[in-house]
């Protein structure tokens, strides 16, 4: 889509555009430099290194966290490797989590937009404030409050119990299902606020145009609607799903051992004598290179979709 | 000839604001027909109507026998050409013009050949894998008619579609619609609130103002006999003198006209009293004695084709004249004293 629209810088008046331009952009530079070069490189490094018992590292180049990670040589290191389950089993439950986190946000979230983009234009900020409202609390003490009100005799439960819904309590506590309640109350408005800013500029003319062509409401969203706002619904998915791909928090509180998610392999890494920086590290770096490798995919798909 | 569209008495409100008072009028099968009025005049909102587009408050619209108000627009037979044309920005030219007949079922081979036909009809083949946005607006506005022709409607709606072109394109595309209309056979219900474009382009013309139509007919009953203040107005340029009524009968008045002369014309109302005589500028001529209306010369302005004169009675009344410049007319200077006749019969007296 980018490419359609027509280059605005002054190319004519390029170098002087630059030098003024130029030395303006240093603050940026050093931005990113401190927050996001520094990091990762620290990660990169630390992730090759080896491990010190009470925590930190040796700086000695070793390649045991990567080993961790994919090999199994047995209990005591002495077997021929196989490929490793146990991390890939957290990756990929992981990855689920997530994705059912974002597949909630995005049922809601996209009602919820659109609710509130079509309201009249002065009413909307009123509606966008009352969605940020709960995120002013703390995402631990919001995440503590959730598992309050699922527990077995929280109000969820009782009121289910008391309207004769069911005979017991329905076992939410420590279930996936807990955890993509959690992650989904965590990253709802990164959902919305994107699909709404793509809904709030999305033209009803080309809704009209479609009934008038002779598609139905459910076509008219599918061919029309969805293709036209799939900017701000992708910005909402990777909003939600990246964050909750390494949560912590949510998995920790609500689940339970078979709820374990890489979020909370990472941060056992780096907790106390226990912990392991360099496999910390590696994880990160794994789950780092995953992510990219999926947008990238993802970027060059709707390079491919904007051309055609 | 049958009837396309038949509206009775259809009322729109928005709340407390009345958009449309009981407006009543019939489109004809093969017409091109224009609703011409101010903006806020209800024209839209009309058009809209038929599109399905609106509710209708009271009243209904008929189309080709059937009253379609419970009928979501999806289920028309109607296809609407919009002002800012609303072409799909993610599909491409063909993609857009086939749309509608996707919508109907049509293989895809059938439709992609027939879109081809129609970019080809508006000349815009070469251009069938572009984005709309890759288009220059004149280009965007005939794929716009491309894709509401497509499916073949029985009735094309038109909304403002010429505004947003400049002017030279503007009038070439007059000739080009009137002539599609005339080509297809479809019925054309246009929406604009450019009188010049009303009168060349529509068969009919209904003039409205204010959610009422005030006058329907062709662009020769509208322009030459106007029933109102507002249509001898609205269309055109035209001189409004008050005068009184001595008598009037079977629609022919005798007036007393500002400087006492007396006048026999064309009258739309048949009630006595005070009443605005209209005369267009162009069915005055100038004469040496003998006019209707005595006036002084205030200024002359050359149009090329034309001379304007702009002239005042004694009374006060302003009174503009249009001579064609020719060799043989001897124009006159300001301050000069002459005298205005009348065409026979090109006064008409209103009815407000």
């Amino acid at each position: 889509m980018a490419g359609m629209v027509p280059d605005q810088t002054p190319s004519a008046a390029g170098d002087g555009y630059r030098r003024i331009v130029g030395p303006l952009l240093l603050p940026t530079w050093v931005v990113i430099g401190i927050f996001l070069v520094l990091p990762v490189a620290l990660m990169a490094v630390y992730s090759v290194l080896t491990k010190e018992f009470r925590g930190g590292v040796d700086w000695q180049f070793s390649l045991a966290a990567y080993d961790q990670f994919f090999l199994n040589r047995g209990l005591f290191g002495d077997e021929p490797p196989t490929l490793e389950w146990t991390y890939i089993t957290i990756f990929w439950r992981s990855i689920w989590q997530a994705a059912m986190a974002t597949a909630l946000c995005l049922a809601i979230g996209f009602p919820t937009a659109w609710f509130i983009a079509t309201r009249p234009a002065n009413t909307r900020g009123i509606w966008l404030f009352l969605i940020t409202i709960p995120y002013w609390v703390n995402l631990l003490i919001r995440t503590v409050s959730l598992k309050f009100l699922i527990r077995d005799n929280g109000p969820l439960n009782e009121a289910l119990m008391g309207a004769g819904l069911i005979d017991g309590p329905l076992p939410l506590v420590n279930t996936n299902l807990a955890v993509q309640l959690g992650l989904f109350y965590s990253y709802l408005p990164f959902m919305v606020l994107p699909v709404y800013a793509a809904v709030e500029r999305y033209n009803f003319a080309y809704s009209e145009a479609a009934a008038d062509l002779y598609a139905s409401r459910w076509v008219t969203l599918r061919e029309i609607v969805l293709p036209i706002v799939k900017p701000g619904i992708v910005a909402g998915c990777l909003l939600v799903f990246i964050p909750s791909l390494g949560a912590f928090l949510a998995p920790d509180l609500l689940g339970g051992a078979k709820t374990f998610m890489i979020g909370s392999l990472i941060d056992e890494q780096f907790k106390g004598s226990l912990g392991n920086w360099p496999f910390g590290a590696a994880v990160s770096m794994i789950l780092m290179t995953l992510v990219m490798i999926a947008l990238l995919f993802y970027a060059r798909s709707t390079a491919k979709g904007g051309a055609a | 000839m049958s009837d396309a569209i038949d509206i009775r008495r259809v009322v729109k409100r928005y709340g407390t604001f009345t958009a449309l008072h009981g407006v009543s009028l019939t489109i004809r099968d093969n017409e091109f027909f224009t609703l011409l009025g101010p903006s806020g005049c209800g024209k839209t909102t009309l058009l809209r109507m038929i599109a399905g587009f609106e509710d209708v408050t009271q009243g209904e619209i008929l189309l080709f026998g059937q009253n379609i108000a419970g009928l979501e627009p999806d289920r028309r037979p109607v296809n609407t050409v919009f002002q800012n044309y609303a072409l799909f920005p993610h599909m491409s030219v063909l993609d857009n013009v086939a749309f509608g007949l996707k919508m109907k079922g049509m293989a895809a081979e059938t439709r992609r050949a027939r879109a081809g036909k129609m970019l080809e009809m508006v000349h815009l083949s070469a251009f069938a894998d572009r984005l709309p946005a890759q288009l220059s607006g004149g280009q965007q506005q005939r794929v716009a008619l491309a894709r509401a022709l497509a499916p073949e409607p029985r009735v094309l709606l038109l909304d403002e579609p010429l505004s947003a072109l400049d002017l030279k394109l503007r009038q070439a595309m007059r000739v080009e619609l009137k002539q599609l209309q005339e080509d297809t056979g479809i019925t054309f219900i246009f929406v604009t609130h450019d009188q010049e474009e009303a009168l060349t382009m529509s068969d009919r013309i209904a003039v409205m103002s204010a959610g009422h139509v005030q006058q329907i007919g062709s662009a020769r009953e509208i322009y030459e006999a106007p029933v109102n203040r507002f249509v001898a107005d609205f269309i055109g340029e035209t001189n409004l003198l008050e005068v009184d009524i001595v008598s009037v009968a079977a629609g022919t008045a005798r007036v007393t006209l500002p400087g006492g002369h007396p006048l026999t014309c064309p009258s739309a109302t048949d009630s006595l009293g005070k009443h605005a005589l209209s005369i267009r500028p162009e069915r005055l001529s100038l004469v040496a004695e003998g006019g209707d209306l005595d006036v002084t010369v205030e200024r002359v302005v050359y149009l090329g084709t034309d001379l304007q004169l702009l002239t005042r009675l004694q009374g006060g009344m302003e009174m503009h004249v249009r001579i064609q410049n020719s060799a043989r007319v001897t124009v006159p200077k300001v301050g000069d004293r002459v005298g205005l006749r009348i065409e026979e019969g090109a006064a008409r007296l209103l009815a407000d």
